[in-house]
């Protein structure tokens, strides 16, 4: 019997109380949760329980049950109060997957802070931009992504506390420097978690759009309810669940399902912080007798290219659930899973503003390999015209993916950026920015996005932003980036590049173009391929065409080109 | 080879001091991510004026400078 029981039954008589009453919180009531992903647990019994197991690219593992994650969030917490950090202040986790990372999350959240996780191969601009949009207070980080925050320090003035989880006892710490030593600091037995209520803020995530600076989502503790129930529900965590979420809590699923999803249902969740390799992923299953998968479409194609014959190596058989999620999953790769590991991977749909899985593929429902699934219970979820705003009525029609706002983990804002906020929504519906069709049978089918911004290995990258980054590089004179199509990652960026006059087309600047936006940026927005041409196609207005480069890499209709200058 | 191919991987992947020798594991040990890898790949054809096929160019061939040494090794004239 699956958690859900019966996906019809549940769309009958669904209320968001179910999950209420299942955490025991009433409206009105405090709802941290920091709390309810450690405390709570230990309060239900479940104090010795593993609830982390974590193990290092080098072999190193590490074990933590409910109550040692309880008392080090609480050691942590502690200690940014005494560094005086107050209620929604942003303190940035910018960490690989780390046990601090996790555990880390939680104490900041029970201070009433603002959990603010980056990618720790973020660049130093990518780094800035979102550290100055949110005026962090603090940033925790680790010895070797610390030189990245020192060269940016000198700009932020509001950024008081540079917090090293793995500082050289005896070094000399530098200017605003702190070290914090989780294992080894004295646990503190009784924190009193600040008294968050429903609207409190709690997490805030960068994400990308076509044009503008990064957007900081600002997510609510309320969110806590729909992260629960989804787990629940959709990735069908039980109480002997072994749970891997593969993906890093710089991104959304990592905090959402990696983090909150996991503890505060209490099960057992492993982390492997090395890179990929089917071996080693494939290994760790094993060795951990991995029962519940949640990964990203990327990392099944990568197991896919890497073929069957290693799979043979090892015991999967521990595997009972599988789930998806960061871009559409291919048809192809279901239908692999079921055949290789006995059970398909189940697409699930969401986003940073969502917060929480909305459309999805559910355990016990009838599968179409390559659909997105139907709407979460409670979630009222539609296609509609792209210019009335009106859902359609028949099925098969190609609109926009719109949700009708009021899931507890619905995003409440853009960080400073109302106007951008405001935008997203349509006729009372909130729009993530799909498209999609809905077939006879209510499961819709991904289409693409409706607008430029690239989703690479289930990442969205700003061609604004890579675009900006390749203007700063001496040799440089314009620029255009779009997606092209990936086996992997689904897509990755192309940059179309005119040079300064004195730069001639080369292996080697191409390299260090390269090399160039991967520091400055992170290495998911450095362009794959960079194509030196003469000029780029632009309106007479002068604004660059990137549908026409996009249309060419996709072999696509280039479409109007009336426009077009020099046409 | 080996201490060009080292060299350039501590200078373009490593920020801090971390030690690499020629076994350090590269990918499988979160230095160079496989988005990163393509500019290594780059870089390799570039220096050794040669085209690695983009199936050769695995996380398990790139996972260390020994084993990135054997690869170009294949494509050398």
């Amino acid at each position: 019997m699956t958690n859900i029981v019966s996906y019809e039954e549940r769309i009958k008589s669904f209320n968001w109380e179910i999950a209420e009453q299942e955490l025991n919180y009433q409206t009105g009531q405090v709802i941290n949760i920091g709390w309810y992903c450690s405390d709570r647990i230990c309060h239900l019994g479940k104090a010795d329980k593993p609830g982390l197991i974590w193990e290092g690219s080098s072999g190193i593992e590490k074990r933590y049950t409910y109550n040692d994650i309880r008392l080090k969030s609480n050691t942590i917490a502690q200690f940014l109060q005494d560094l005086g950090i107050r209620p929604e202040e942003r303190v940035c986790l910018f960490m690989d997957k780390i046990p601090e990372l996790y555990i880390g999350f939680l104490g900041i959240l029970k201070t009433g802070a603002i959990a603010q996780p980056l990618f720790s191969a973020f660049g130093d601009e990518s780094l800035f931009i979102r550290l100055d949009n949110a005026r962090t207070t603090a940033i925790i980080t680790q010895k070797k992504h610390a030189p990245k925050v020192r060269k940016i320090l000198g700009k932020m003035p509001y950024l008081k506390h540079l917090i090293l989880v793995d500082a050289e006892p005896g070094k000399p710490l530098g200017e605003r420097e702190v070290a914090l030593n989780m294992d080894e600091a004295e646990n503190v037995e009784h924190f009193q978690c600040f008294p968050t209520k429903a609207e409190s803020p709690s997490v805030l995530h960068y994400t990308s759009g076509t044009t503008g600076q990064p957007k900081g989502v600002k997510h609510v503790h309320y969110s806590l309810i729909s992260q629960y129930l989804t787990s629940k529900w959709v990735l069908d965590l039980r109480e002997e669940d072994i749970y891997w979420c593969t993906a890093d809590p710089g991104w959304v699923t990592g905090t959402s399902y990696g983090i909150i999803g996991a503890f505060s249902n209490g099960v057992t969740q492993c982390v492997l912080d090395a890179g990929f390799s089917a071996e080693s992923w494939y290994r760790f299953i094993e060795k951990h007798r991995i029962s519940m998968w949640y990964s990203a479409p990327t990392a099944i194609r990568s197991l896919m290219k890497a073929g069957e014959e290693v799979i043979r190596k090892y015991d999967l058989s521990s595997l009972r659930h599988l789930a998806s999620v960061g871009e559409p999953l291919n048809s192809e790769a279901v239908i692999w899973s079921e055949r290789v590991f006995g059970r398909p991977f189940l697409d699930t749909y969401w986003q940073t503003e969502t917060g929480s899985i909305m459309i999805s593929n559910y355990p016990g429902m009838k599968i179409k390999p390559g659909s997105m699934g139907k709407p979460f219970p409670g979630i009222t979820a539609t296609v509609i015209h792209p210019e009335t705003y009106q859902p359609y009525d028949e099925p098969g029609r190609i609109g926009l993916i719109a949700l009708k706002p009021g899931w507890p983990s619905m995003m409440r804002a853009y960080w400073n950026n109302e106007e951008t906020y405001r935008k997203k929504f349509r006729n009372g519906w909130y729009l993530p920015g799909d498209r999609s069709s809905i077939d006879s049978e209510g499961y819709f089918w991904f289409v693409g996005r409706d607008d430029d911004v690239i989703n690479t290995g289930g990442h969205l990258v700003s061609p604004f932003e890579v675009e900006s980054a390749l203007l700063e590089h001496p040799a440089v004179a314009e620029s255009a980036v779009v997606s092209k199509p990936d086996f992997v990652n689904m897509e990755v960026v192309k940059a179309f590049v005119t040079l300064k006059p004195g730069f001639f087309p080369s292996s080697d600047l191409d390299l260090d173009i390269m090399n160039f936006v991967r520091k400055k940026l992170s290495p998911l927005a450095m362009p794959q391929e960079i194509e030196f041409i003469d000029n780029l196609p632009k309106t007479r207005s002068g604004k660059i065409m990137r549908r026409i480069l996009h249309a060419k890499e996709w072999g696509e209709e280039i479409g109007d080109t009336s426009t077009l200058e020099n046409d | 080879m080996k201490d060009v191919i080292k060299n350039y991987v501590i200078k373009e992947y490593v920020e801090d001091d971390t030690e690499i020798t020629y076994d350090t594991p590269l990918i499988s040990g979160g230095i160079v991510d496989s988005f990163s890898m393509v500019s290594l790949k780059r870089f390799l054809e570039n220096k050794y004026k040669i085209a690695i096929p983009d199936d050769k160019a695995t996380p398990e061939a790139f996972d260390s400078v020994d084993k990135i040494c054997q690869l170009v090794g294949n494509y050398l004239k």
